[in-house]
């Protein structure tokens, strides 16, 4: 009983992280079809801007949940307005200058901070389940990543920001011929998408640890979760976070942490083969 | 006058369309514009709205001058435009599609979209579906009420007819007859549909190769010898 209580928080966990990586990457490419090949050293700033933030005698909840994302929000903003902006529509293009952007970063990252890991230690301590013990921090992860998914949809359902995004991303014209601004609603929106990665990284940096190159474990991942979600981006991130998380954690969990990786690609070459358009080109069409 | 357009040239690229177009709009008044495919009608109402960059002449609206704004600059200003295709939102709601059409803030938005609905009953058993599952004839009435949510002074209305069912068509004509004796709408129409143009409008300009030839009165349209020399249309 003990053990299942374990694994099942696991299995929660591998969703959450799952999400909280992709979520950033769901706005930006999903919404704005933008293939950001920066994204993994998104989530990396994040982690840094945290670890920056806290050796600087900030509390580390402040600098994950409010430093993080703001600071890689406005890096976003400007890497919209300076790179991407003029690149919309042609894909190639957009590919070349965000891998170029990545590869920046990192070497930006590197001569600053240096080759080396740096972290910071996962705070709250851990829990007793039975003969089991466990951190408590997993939970909080599991608690970031709910809110963020939850937040989203409130924000896309209910504000006036939400709808405008959307019916942007339909119909950029359209959307202009009522009045709306689309320059001005991608900047906000790549914004946004950068400060959901930057706070997925800085949530993850307790737990992986933060080195230049991080982003390159996170961005394949990334990208397979956001694909075999398809093309609603909450209910497709969250649904491929599920179940790709509880395969890859299924199958650690029976086997070793390597075989869980490759049993999550196989489970995403499967999905892909099966439902090319991912999983709400089929299911939960309706969803946002 | 509402909108004064003074030699004004455009095109796709390096293709010219338009040569030369000039008219001028007086507030409320309902102004259709008629001519062969190809003419350059639809090239029209995209570069007034500012979707294609004016390459010669110069465009007033309310008395400024907007021929270099951006299109969300002039849709603020006043200009409404229905599309041809109607270019509904297919994944948003019907009601988030008209409160795409509030996106200028001109009201409290549940008002507008309200005061709007009551001129289109058959959409408000509609609100909770989806844009893109509505039928040709109900996305026609969703665009144009969309448009109406931001409260423009003119509308550029593309085509409303085309590929609708008869009974929708007459329904456009009511609607838009009653909103232009209630509400002092101003409209640019343009239409290939004979009876819908001759029922809406005051005055019609013949467009051909890219510029303004004629003018007509509605009653005319009944010349089978005028129709076919500048609509192409044999009746």
């Amino acid at each position: 009983m003990d053990l299942v209580v374990l694994v099942a928080i696991q299995v929660l966990y591998a969703i959450a992280s799952l999400a909280l990586i992709s979520v950033g990457l769901a706005i930006i490419f999903g919404m704005m079809r933008v293939i950001n090949l920066a994204h993994g050293e998104f989530l990396m700033l994040g982690g840094y801007a945290a670890i920056v933030a806290t050796s600087n005698g900030m509390s580390i909840w402040l600098a994950m949940l409010v430093v993080a994302p703001i600071v890689v929000g406005i890096i976003g903003v400007i890497v919209e307005r300076t790179i991407i902006r003029f690149l919309y529509g042609r894909m190639i293009d957009t590919m070349l200058a965000t891998w170029g952007l990545s590869l920046f970063l990192v070497g930006l990252t590197t001569a600053m901070f240096g080759n080396t890991t740096v972290g910071i230690s996962a705070p709250l301590g851990s829990f007793q389940i039975g003969a089991y013990r466990t951190s408590v921090y997993t939970l909080f992860v599991i608690a970031v990543a709910t809110g963020v998914l939850a937040g989203i949809y409130a924000v896309m359902r209910w504000t006036r920001l939400g709808l405008l995004a959307r019916g942007t991303m339909q119909n950029a014209n359209m959307a202009a011929a009522l009045g709306v601004n689309p320059p001005r609603v991608y900047a906000i929106t790549f914004g946004v998408g950068a400060a959901l990665s930057g706070l997925a990284g800085a949530v993850l940096a307790p737990v992986s640890g933060v080195f230049p190159t991080i982003g390159v474990a996170y961005v394949a991942k990334s990208f397979i979760t956001v694909i075999g979600g398809g093309a609603a981006i909450l209910s497709g991130t969250a649904s491929a976070s599920v179940l790709f998380g509880t395969i890859n954690q299924i199958a650690t969990f029976a086997t070793t942490p390597v075989f869980g990786e490759v049993a999550l690609l196989a489970a995403a070459i499967v999905l892909i083969r099966l439902l090319p358009q991912g999983i709400t080109g089929r299911f939960f069409r309706r969803g946002l | 006058m509402m909108l004064d357009v003074q030699g004004l040239r455009t095109g796709y690229g390096r293709i010219p369309i338009l040569n030369d177009v000039s008219f001028a709009v007086a507030e409320g008044e309902f102004i259709g514009i008629l001519g062969h495919n190809g003419m350059g009608k639809t090239t029209l109402l995209k570069a007034l709205m500012g979707f294609l960059p004016a390459t010669g002449g110069r465009v007033h609206f309310g008395g400024e001058d907007v021929t270099a704004l951006e299109p969300y600059r002039r849709a603020r200003l006043g200009l409404g435009y229905v599309p041809q295709g109607r270019e509904i939102f297919p994944a948003l709601t019907v009601y988030d599609n008209l409160r795409m059409g509030c996106a200028k803030q001109v009201g409290a938005e549940d008002d507008v979209i309200e005061t709007v609905l009551q001129e289109f009953p058959r959409l408000k058993p509609l609100l909770d579906r989806l844009g893109g599952a509505l039928s040709g004839g109900e996305q026609q009435l969703l665009a144009i009420a969309r448009c109406l949510c931001g409260k423009p002074r003119l509308v550029l209305l593309d085509e409303p007819t085309e590929g609708i069912q008869p009974s929708i068509i007459e329904e456009i004509v009511d609607t838009l007859q009653r909103l232009r004796d209630s509400s002092g709408l101003t409209m640019i129409l343009v239409e290939q549909n004979l009876d819908f143009i001759a029922a809406m409008s005051q005055r019609i300009l013949i467009i051909q190769k890219g510029k303004i030839t004629r003018e007509v009165q509605p009653g005319n349209l009944g010349d089978p010898s005028l129709v076919g020399e500048f609509i192409g249309i044999t009746t």
